[in-house]
């Protein structure tokens, strides 16, 4: 466990900086934790994808990977990868201030 | 039940076993051919004959259990019907889902352009493991690729097994020192689970197997050897071994409200489908977190057979799924390791199933002659149903080290 704060709140997260719960995230404090990943400007397209995770975690308790995320936003992951470029599916779940996506073993 | 696989087939003989004879059963499938699907991995090998691997579907289904050798269409949830390709309709008031997964190799760009079944090879398939069987005898050395496009898989360790078996293969031909084997990821490690991530990492490193790690493939050129990264890193070879990606069968990707966006189907620890209580999904078909590999389709048999029963008595089913694994791990030179776990625990150290056991994460011979004996454990006693003394649904803790593991 580790301790972060963003716009003046602390949260908790695990190591890897994915919020621990996932009701202590707002939205004000998405630009800051993408900055910290190196994406300077959240666009449209970048909201878009973080409310997506947002909803699907909120509704299946786990949030989608990449060709999921694609196939269900009609986002081609090639767009992914240029807004989220280093893994789309973890890096706008931590954005989105949800647990690492899982993945199946 | 729709599939005839290892899940299918192990469920209605299950089944059979429990319901009434006045319940009937029927088991769909396209084709007659059962595959033994983890002897594709020593097919490339030639360590296994293609030919032996596969046998009758309705040959392994118990005695009134009804095999129907069709394609299913579709399922109709509304009215709890099986549509199928022929035309006809068959009404259910169980259905297990059994469909297993498909290959999707047109969702790759380039996988099956030039250079596919030459330079680019997979052994997920029979065709496939036979036709690399003949590249890699006639390999002359180079940049072997061994990867997996992104999860779900099955058998996610095969693709890593592969390594350690092409090491052994390439040593015994005396050529291993003019080949580079690389082992390519779009995990941000070898393997998911943090202890046996230790150890497999450790094994690639002693067999000088190279390891990428968050590649995520997007586009295969096998006419130049080359394989571009969504993220536009790129990488070379002279041969690919590579595991496709996996989707839901096509049936259930055509059913209204069945599955998800790759076309698995969202299911619950009842393994019952969220969609609605009287489906039911088993084995690769289903969206569980668990691996994809026929020792989770054993293991849920027993809670499905279990929770099919008491639905159709009008009971609430009571049982529930936690994820049991277990995975003998091929490393070459005659030998295995063998990991167990779930949703909970992790692989660890100690024994299976008990102190008298196999050795647990450890390269052992014993588990090798383990993963071979399983192929004849398979078709008498998995497929038809049995219940294996000590190897039971729920995961056995009797003999493992959970602190001590790493």
């Amino acid at each position: 466990m580790a301790t972060m704060t963003y716009v003046g709140i602390e949260v908790s997260t695990d190591a890897e900086g994915f919020f621990a719960d996932p009701s202590k995230w707002t939205e004000a404090m998405a630009p800051q934790i993408a900055a910290a990943e190196g994406i300077a400007e959240l666009t449209d397209r970048h909201w878009q994808v973080i409310r997506f995770m947002r909803d699907e975690y909120e509704r299946k308790g786990d949030a989608p990977n990449v060709r999921a995320l694609s196939k269900t936003t009609g986002i081609p992951i090639k767009e992914l990868y240029q807004l989220f470029p280093k893994g789309p599916a973890k890096l706008a779940a931590k954005i989105a201030g949800v647990p690492k996506p899982h993945g199946c073993i | 039940m729709i599939g005839g696989g290892t899940g299918g087939t192990l469920a209605a003989n299950r089944l059979r076993h429990r319901l009434s004879p006045a319940d009937e059963i029927v088991v769909f499938d396209a084709d007659d051919r059962h595959l033994y699907q983890p002897g594709l991995l020593f097919v490339p090998f030639g360590l296994a004959p293609p030919a032996r691997l596969v046998r009758s579907r309705a040959a392994q289904l118990r005695r009134g259990v009804e095999f129907r050798r069709t394609a299913v269409e579709q399922v109709d949830l509304d009215h709890d019907r099986v549509i199928t390709a022929d035309g006809g309709a068959l009404p259910y008031d169980v259905l297990v889902v059994a469909s297993g997964t498909r290959l999707a190799l047109e969702a790759t760009d380039g996988l099956t352009g030039p250079g596919w079944g030459k330079r680019v090879h997979t052994f997920y398939s029979l065709p496939g493991a036979t036709s690399l069987a003949g590249a890699l005898a006639a390999f002359e050395g180079g940049r072997l690729l061994v990867g997996m496009i992104d999860l779900p898989i099955k058998c996610p360790v095969a693709p890593l097994e592969f390594c350690f078996l092409a090491d052994w293969f390439f040593r015994r031909k005396k050529m291993r020192s003019s080949i580079q084997l690389t082992y390519l990821t779009s995990l941000d490690a070898a393997f998911t689970k943090e202890t046996c991530n230790r150890a497999l990492s450790g094994l690639l490193e002693r067999k000088g197997v190279e390891l990428v790690t968050e590649f995520a493939t997007g586009e295969v050129d096998g006419a130049q050897g080359r394989l571009t990264a969504y993220d536009d890193r790129e990488t070379d070879f002279d041969l690919a071994v590579l595991a496709p990606l996996h989707e839901g069968a096509s049936c259930v990707a055509r059913s209204p409200g069945l599955g998800d966006a790759l076309a698995f189907v969202p299911t619950q620890p009842t393994l019952q489908a969220k969609a609605k209580p009287n489906v039911f999904a088993i084995g690769d078909a289903t969206d569980l977190r668990a691996s994809k590999a026929g020792s989770v389709a054993h293991f849920e048999g027993e809670v499905l057979s279990h929770n099919v029963t008491r639905f159709l008595a009008g009971e609430e089913p009571d049982a529930r799924f936690d994820g049991h694994t277990n995975c003998f791990i091929e490393t070459g030179f005659d030998k295995a390791l063998l990991i167990d776990f779930n949703d909970e625990i992790e692989p660890t150290l100690g024994h299976f199933p008990s102190p008298v056991g196999l050795p647990l994460l450890k390269e052992s011979r014993l588990n090798h002659i383990g993963k071979l004996a399983f192929e004849q454990l398979y078709w008498r006693a998995i497929l038809p149903g049995r219940d294996i003394p000590f190897i039971g649904a729920s995961m056995p803790l009797a003999d493992k080290h959970l602190e001590k593991a790493e």
